[in-house]
């Protein structure tokens, strides 16, 4: 990383602490912030954020660890997590996985080479009534089929 | 946020102009709150049920210097979505329901928890709290009296643990969503030590009802133990699914021909942690007393594997679990893996039992809900549909 970059992302961090405040319960609003800007929160952003609050990086880790949308590793430029829970896997969640793999030549978990797109299953996403359903970064779709599905990642920048 | 469309139902889709329940609180006071609430016999819709009077009137009565409300929006049991609908909706439901909430316990901050999964509703719900801060529902004196209260929304961020109240106060606090022990209970050591009220949206978005209508108008709907009416979250094989208001007490064969259900083999209620019901026990009640939900029923007619239905559960688990407890660790570990051995038809009667063993000792020995609740579905479909476990290799059981 570059020394720009470092000084930079220090100085969005200490912004994020102007915001949200430097005490421990800003974390995780602090956390997905940087989250949602760089899509993963790398080491030395970990580090810094330990600084302000101050507190061991070891606990902001912890915390990144446990959340199922936060990640300490990069990730692609868009996030696309499909609804694996019982009742998308009614509606046809199966048909959508496959030709959705099928479509970018990954796997769930993986990123496609352009770093365009992470490919990631996540639980229930609260459109039981509207699956199979999906996510991409914020974003939901519902009543997907494997079409639909496959035009909509191809819209993505 | 305009209504897509217009929702009828006895309670909670009734007509209610947004701000009469702040209104009537200043007026009537806040002993005649709590009287009303208790009155009506309201309790938590998150699913325990537990009676919502009782945790107000414990946090009112608690000493602190600070106090807070916070309004649990973190629904994540497969099969849930009626607090999307509520929040998307009825917003003013659930904000009035909190302001009371607060007017009366003496907060003068609240928080809504809203799951990550449901970020897209932070620009709408930020937009509602505006117009209330303008209407002065918020903020400062609110409608020129001595109380002030403001809603803060936090965002979630994956964790269905999160939905139990003390992991989602650690959450807020900052740390991982691990469950307290318990007591102290949050109405005396909540946030940040205050006492705190955490209560679901839809248990809050009854209450600005109750207000303005009376407990008495209220507990006609539903039976003795079970008052009000309920939101379910309907999924499934059905040909109407979505969002039902009915009163509790409405049987399960009744919810199936409201919903256009047919060839139903079993019915999931209360999501992944709640009981399958198979077709032999259909007249059973919706209700605390009987079939108790959060609001989630899925169906599943005749063409489903119950087995494939069951893994799909126990993968939640696993996932899910937060890993503190060893019970539920290890214990969902084991559970997903003894499905997948049934899915094979690699197991003795024995084994069997012997995971049964372990489903009931999860349920006494874990710590929190998730782990008391995740063997039910699996003891509940080992018990019910056992003859599907000799069948799963497609030939009858023969190899």
């Amino acid at each position: 990383m570059l020394v720009l970059e470092k000084n930079s992302l220090s100085e969005e961090i200490e912004k994020l602490a102007e915001l949200y405040g430097s005490d421990r319960s800003a974390l995780l609003q602090i956390l997905q912030a940087v989250q949602k800007k760089h899509k993963y929160i790398s080491d030395f952003a970990q580090q810094e954020i330990a600084r302000i609050l101050n507190i061991h990086p070891v606990e902001v880790h912890s915390v990144i660890s446990f959340y199922s949308f936060l990640n300490s590793k990069p990730k692609g430029r868009n996030i696309v997590r499909l609804c694996k829970t019982i009742s998308c896997d009614l509606a046809g969640k199966c048909a959508v996985e496959d030709a959705v793999k099928r479509e970018l030549k990954i796997n769930f978990g993986e990123t496609t080479r352009d770093q365009k797109i992470t490919l990631e299953y996540t639980n229930c996403l609260g459109m039981c009534d509207e699956g199979p359903a999906m996510l991409v970064n914020e974003r939901v779709y519902t009543h997907l089929d494997p079409e639909t599905a496959v035009n909509i990642l191809n819209q993505i920048k | 946020m305009e209504k897509t469309k217009k929702r009828t139902g006895p309670v909670l889709f009734s007509e209610y102009t947004p701000g009469s329940g702040i209104k009537k609180t200043l007026e009537i006071g806040r002993e005649k709150v709590l009287y009303d609430i208790r009155n009506s016999g309201l309790k938590g819709r998150g699913g325990a049920g537990f009676p919502t009077s009782t945790k107000w009137m414990l946090t009112a009565a608690s000493v602190g210097d600070k106090k807070f409300i916070v309004c649990n929006a973190d629904e994540g049991e497969p099969g849930t979505f009626k607090d999307r609908v509520l929040l998307l909706e009825y917003p003013e439901l659930v904000f009035d329901g909190m302001v009371i909430g607060g007017i009366t316990i003496g907060a003068k901050e609240g928080f809504l928890y809203l799951r990550g999964e449901y970020e897209y509703m932070l620009k709408p719900l930020e937009d509602y709290l505006d117009i209330m801060r303008q209407d002065n529902l918020l903020g400062k004196k609110i409608l020129g009296s001595k109380y002030d209260f403001d809603i803060t929304i936090r965002l979630g961020s994956g964790a269905y643990v999160c939905g139990e109240e003390t992991a989602l106060i650690e959450s807020l606090e900052g740390y991982r969503g691990e469950p307290r022990n318990r007591p102290p209970f949050p109405v005396n050591t909540g946030y940040l030590g205050h006492p705190t009220l955490v209560n679901n949206v839809e248990t809050l978005a009854s209450v600005p009802h109750i207000i303005t209508k009376g407990g008495d108008w209220f507990r006609q709907y539903g039976t003795d133990k079970s008052t009000g009416s309920k939101l379910f979250s309907v999924s499934g094989d059905c040909d109407k699914p979505g969002i039902y208001e009915l009163p509790w007490g409405t049987t399960v064969n009744e919810l199936l021909t409201i919903v256009g259900a047919q060839n139903t083999k079993a019915v999931q209620i209360g999501g992944a942690s709640g009981i399958c019901v198979p077709r032999s026990q259909f007249n059973r009640k919706l209700g605390y007393e009987d079939a108790a939900t959060g609001g989630s029923v899925i169906i599943f007619n005749e063409s489903r594997s119950m087995i494939h239905v069951l893994k799909n559960f126990m993968e939640f688990f696993v996932e899910e679990s937060c890993g503190q407890c060893t019970p539920c660790r290890i214990g969902n570990t084991k559970l997903l893996e003894g499905v997948e051995r049934i899915e094979k038809g690699e197991f003795t009667f024995a084994y069997l039992n012997t995971l049964k063993d372990l489903g009931n000792t999860m349920k006494v020995a874990s710590k929190c809900g998730l782990g008391q609740t995740s063997p039910n579905s699996f003891l509940a479909i080992v018990d019910n549909f056992r003859n599907e476990f000799f069948h799963t290799n497609g030939n009858g059981g023969q190899k």
